[in-house]
C-alpha cells in the first residue's frame, strides 16, 4: 500500500486500529510520535514499528485525561517531527455502560477520555497544522456515535461530541490546506472487544487499518468503516426516535 | 472482514469447547493468564488439525494479538518476533530484503510459537532437518512466574523440551530464528510423473543432494502396480532475478498475504467423496502432458497452494476431517509403505492429498520432536466415523511394528498405547511440563499405560 505521509503523531497508539496503521505508515519508512499511557507497551509497538521499516520512532508517555499536559505533548512532537504530515487521534476505552449508569463521576470519566480530551487534541494540532500551511488529522470517531443507544450512550455521547467538532472544524479549515477526516468504525475485532461475542458485522484491525491509512491520505471528509456501516447507519438514522426508544440494543 | 478464530482445530474434529478464552494483547499478560486458571494452553492460529490445540473444559490463551516484530538485521538475517507472529508477516517482511524462512509448512498462516511447539518440518528437511533447527533462542513463561531465556547452550534442556513440546512447558513470549538467504523471490521448479511408489522413492533419492525443496502427490486411489502413481516436485529458489519486464517482475514478487477466495458456506459431508476425489487426483496427474515439466514460480504458489482458498478445511462439511501423517524407517525397502497404501486402498477410503516425502537424517533439537530418517506419508480423511478410526488403528499398529511414529501436530486418534510406543521420549517429558498447561491431544494420550 503506497502512502507519502513521512512524519506522523499517533495519539493512542497503543490501541489495536492504530497499530495496524501505523505498521502501514512503516513501511513507507516514516517517522513517528507516538503518544499513549504505558510505556512497556510503547516500547514493544516502537520496535515492531522500527523493524518494519519506520525511521524514527519517539514515544511519549501520558495520560490523555489530563488536560494540562495536552500542549506539552503537542508541543514535544512539533520539535521532534518539525513538520507534521498526519496526527492519528485513536485513543480511547470503551466504557462500561452498567458503571457509568451508577456514578456520575465514571460517566464524566469516560467522556474526558474518548470526547473532550480528543477535542483538545484536535484543537491543538489543528494550530499547529494552521502556522505550517497544510497536514491531516484523521480522529477515530464511531458509529455509536450517531444515535444514543440503551446499552452504550455515554460512550455514544462522547463520540457524537467528537463527530460534531470535527465536522465543524473541517468547515473552518476548508481553505487553510488542513484537512480533518472523521473515521466512523463500526465493531473491530481488538483486544478491546475480546469479551463482546463475534458476530459477522466484526471487522479485523487490520483490514480498518487499510481503509483509514487510505481515507487520510485521500483526505476524505467522512469515512465509515468498514463501508457498509455508511448503509446501515443511514437506516438506524430513519428510525422514529419513538420506536428506537424500545429497541435494546 | 474476519473474526476471532472459532477455538477449534483446522481439521474441525473433535469438537471442543474450552471453558473460557483469554485475548492477550501484551506479552507481559502471559504469565497473569496462565495463573487464572490450572488448566491452559496455548491457541495461536488454530492450523494444528488435531487436539494439540484444543483445551476442551479449559482455558485457551489466544496468542494472535502478539504479533509484534522486535528486531531484525538485514546483514545477518537473524529475526526476533512476539510468539504470535504468522509465518505470512515474517515472509512479508524478509522476503524484500533477500531472506526466506529456514523451513516452512504447507501454510503460512501459523505462529512461529505454534511453528516451534510442534516443531513443524517442510519440503526441504532432508537439507534443513526441522523449524527448531533454526531457533537461536526464545523466552519461556512459566506459570510460576518464572521466565527463561532458552538457548541450545542456555537452559538448553528447557529448549529441547520445549521444541516439539506441544506448548505444555510453558508459554513461549517470544522467539529469535536464523532464516537463510535466497537469490530472487521465485524458484526453478520440476515435476515429474511416477507411475509407481519404487520410481517416486528413485526421484526422491536422486534429488536430495542437489534440490532444497522435494515433495510427492501420491493417487492413493491406485492399487497394484500402481500404487504410488503420482508427481514428484522438486524445486529450487533462483540465484537471481530473471525477469526484467517490471511488470511480471511486480506479479511474480508479490507475496502479500492475500486469500483469493473464501470457502463461503460449510458444504454438506458428501461433496469430498470417493468418487470426487477419485476424479480431482486422475485431473491432476493429467494436467500435465509431458512426463517431465519444468516451470518457474513465486513463493505462494510453489508452498502455500492451498492458503489461497480461505478455511478450505470446510469443504469436507460439517464432520470434519483428520489428518494422518507417519515416518517410517526406510532402508532401501518400500514394502511396508506399499502395504499402508494398499492397506488405505482395501479399507476404500480415499484422501484428498496424500504427501510422500523423505526425510533426512539431521536430528530434530526438540525432546517429542516428529520427524526421524525415513519416509513420511501425510493424508486427510473426511470424518466417516467408524470404519476410518478402524482403518487408522490397522495403520497405526503397522507404524508402530516397525519402529516409525505419528504426528501429534495432525492428530486426533492416535491411543495412549502407542502414542507411548512411539515416543518412549515423553516420560523425560514429564520434568519440565508446566502443572497449569495441558490440551486435549495431552489428556487423551498421557495415561500412564501398563504394558
Amino acid at each position: 500500500m503506497k502512502t507519502s505521509y513521512q512524519s506522523i503523531v499517533i495519539i493512542g497508539a497503543t490501541s489495536a486500529i492504530a497499530q495496524e496503521c501505523a505498521r502501514l505508515w512503516a513501511k513507507n519508512g516514516a517517522r513517528f510520535v507516538l503518544v499513549g499511557r504505558n510505556e512497556d507497551h510503547l516500547r514493544a509497538i516502537a520496535q515492531d514499528l522500527t523493524t518494519r521499516g519506520a525511521q524514527h520512532v519517539a514515544v511519549s508517555v501520558a495520560d490523555l485525561r489530563a488536560r494540562d499536559a495536552h500542549q506539552a505533548i503537542v508541543d514535544a512532537s512539533v520539535a521532534t517531527l518539525q513538520f507534521i504530515d498526519a496526527v492519528l487521534i485513536a485513543h480511547g476505552t470503551l466504557p462500561d455502560q452498567k458503571a457509568c449508569e451508577e456514578s456520575v463521576d465514571a460517566t464524566m470519566d469516560a467522556l474526558l477520555t474518548n470526547g473532550i480530551s480528543a477535542i483538545s487534541l484536535m484543537h491543538r494540532y489543528a494550530t499547529v497544522m494552521v502556522g505550517q500551511e497544510g497536514g491531516e488529522i484523521g480522529v477515530i470517531s464511531s458509529v455509536a456515535g450517531e444515535r444514543g443507544r440503551s446499552s452504550n450512550y455515554t460512550y455514544g455521547a462522547a463520540k457524537a461530541a467528537v463527530t460534531t467538532y470535527a465536522s465543524g472544524l473541517r468547515a473552518r479549515l476548508v481553505d487553510t490546506g488542513v484537512q480533518v477526516t472523521t473515521i466512523l468504525p463500526g465493531f473491530v475485532d481488538t483486544p478491546m472487544t475480546a469479551h463482546v461475542p463475534k458476530g459477522f458485522l466484526f471487522a479485523s484491525a487490520a483490514s480498518v487499518a487499510k481503509r483509514i491509512v487510505k481515507a487520510m491520505e485521500a483526505r476524505r471528509d467522512v469515512v465509515y468503516v468498514p463501508g457498509f456501516w455508511k448503509w446501515i447507519m443511514r437506516i438506524v438514522r430513519l428510525v422514529p426516535e419513538g420506536v428506537f426508544k424500545r429497541l435494546k440494543f | 472482514m474476519s473474526t476471532t478464530p472459532a477455538p477449534e482445530s483446522w481439521g474441525r474434529y473433535p469438537a471442543s469447547t474450552p471453558h473460557d478464552v483469554i485475548t492477550l494483547a501484551w506479552r507481559t499478560q502471559i504469565a497473569d493468564a496462565m495463573r487464572s486458571s490450572t488448566r491452559v494452553l496455548a491457541y495461536g492460529l488454530g492450523r494444528s488439525y488435531g487436539d494439540v490445540c484444543l483445551n476442551n473444559d479449559g482455558t485457551l490463551i489466544v496468542t494472535s494479538h502478539l504479533d509484534r516484530f522486535i528486531s531484525f538485521d538485514p546483514a545477518t538475517g537473524v529475526l526476533r518476533c512476539e510468539a504470535g507472529v504468522s509465518l505470512a508477516a515474517i515472509i512479508d517482511l524478509v522476503v524484500p530484503h533477500g531472506w526466506f524462512l529456514p523451513v516452512t509448512p504447507g501454510t503460512k498462516y501459523v505462529t512461529i510459537g505454534g511453528a516451534i511447539a510442534n516443531d513443524v518440518h517442510g519440503k526441504n528437511h532432508h537439507l534443513r532437518g526441522t523449524f527448531g533447527s533454526h531457533v537461536r533462542a526464545f523466552e519461556l513463561v512459566r506459570s510460576d512466574g518464572s521466565v527463561r531465556e532458552c538457548t541450545p547452550t542456555q537452559h538448553a534442556d528447557w529448549f529441547a523440551a520445549t521444541i516439539g513440546g506441544l506448548g505444555l512447558t510453558g508459554i513461549i513470549s517470544w522467539a529469535e530464528i536464523q532464516l537463510i538467504r535466497i537469490g530472487a523471490p521465485t524458484l526453478d521448479v520440476e515435476s515429474i510423473k511416477a507411475r509407481s511408489l519404487d520410481e517416486m522413492i528413485a526421484h526422491m533419492v536422486e534429488s536430495d543432494a542437489s534440490w532444497e525443496y522435494t515433495v510427492s502427490w501420491i493417487d492413493c486411489t491406485q492399487g497394484g502396480d500402481s500404487v504410488g502413481k503420482g508427481s514428484f516436485i522438486r524445486g529450487n529458489f533462483e540465484d537471481e532475478y530473471r525477469i526484467k519486464n517490471s511488470e511480471s517482475n511486480q506479479r511474480i514478487k508479490n507475496t502479500e498475504s492475500n486469500m483469493l477466495v473464501q470457502v463461503p458456506v460449510v458444504p454438506p459431508n458428501w461433496l469430498l467423496n470417493r468418487t470426487s476425489i477419485k476424479a480431482f487426483n486422475t485431473l491432476y496427474y493429467h494436467k500435465q502432458f509431458n512426463r517431465s515439466k519444468r516451470t518457474r514460480t513465486s513463493i505462494d504458489p510453489f508452498f502455500y497452494p492451498l492458503d489461497v482458498v480461505g478455511g478450505w478445511n470446510k469443504l469436507y462439511g460439517k464432520r470434519g476431517f483428520l489428518q494422518w501423517q507417519c515416518v517410517i524407517p526406510y532402508d532401501g525397502d518400500a514394502s511396508v509403505m506399499h502395504h499402508i497404501l494398499t492397506e488405505i486402498k482395501r479399507a476404500g477410503m480415499a484422501s484428498f492429498l496424500a504427501v510422500l516425502k523423505m526425510f533426512g537424517d539431521k536430528p530434530s533439537p526438540g525432546l517429542l520432536s516428529f520427524p526421524r530418517p525415513g519416509l513420511t506419508l501425510a493424508l486427510d480423511f473426511g470424518n466417516d466415523g467408524v470404519p476410518l478410526m478402524r482403518m487408522l488403528d490397522t495403520l497405526d499398529a503397522i507404524v508402530a511394528d516397525v519402529g516409525g511414529r505419528i504426528y501429534p501436530a495432525k492428530d486426533a486418534h492416535l491411543s495412549a498405547e502407542h502414542f507411548h510406543t512411539m515416543y518412549p521420549e515423553a516420560s523425560r517429558l514429564a520434568a519440565f511440563l508446566d502443572p497449569h498447561c495441558t490440551s486435549t491431544f495431552w489428556q487423551r494420550v498421557h495415561t500412564k499405560v501398563q504394558p
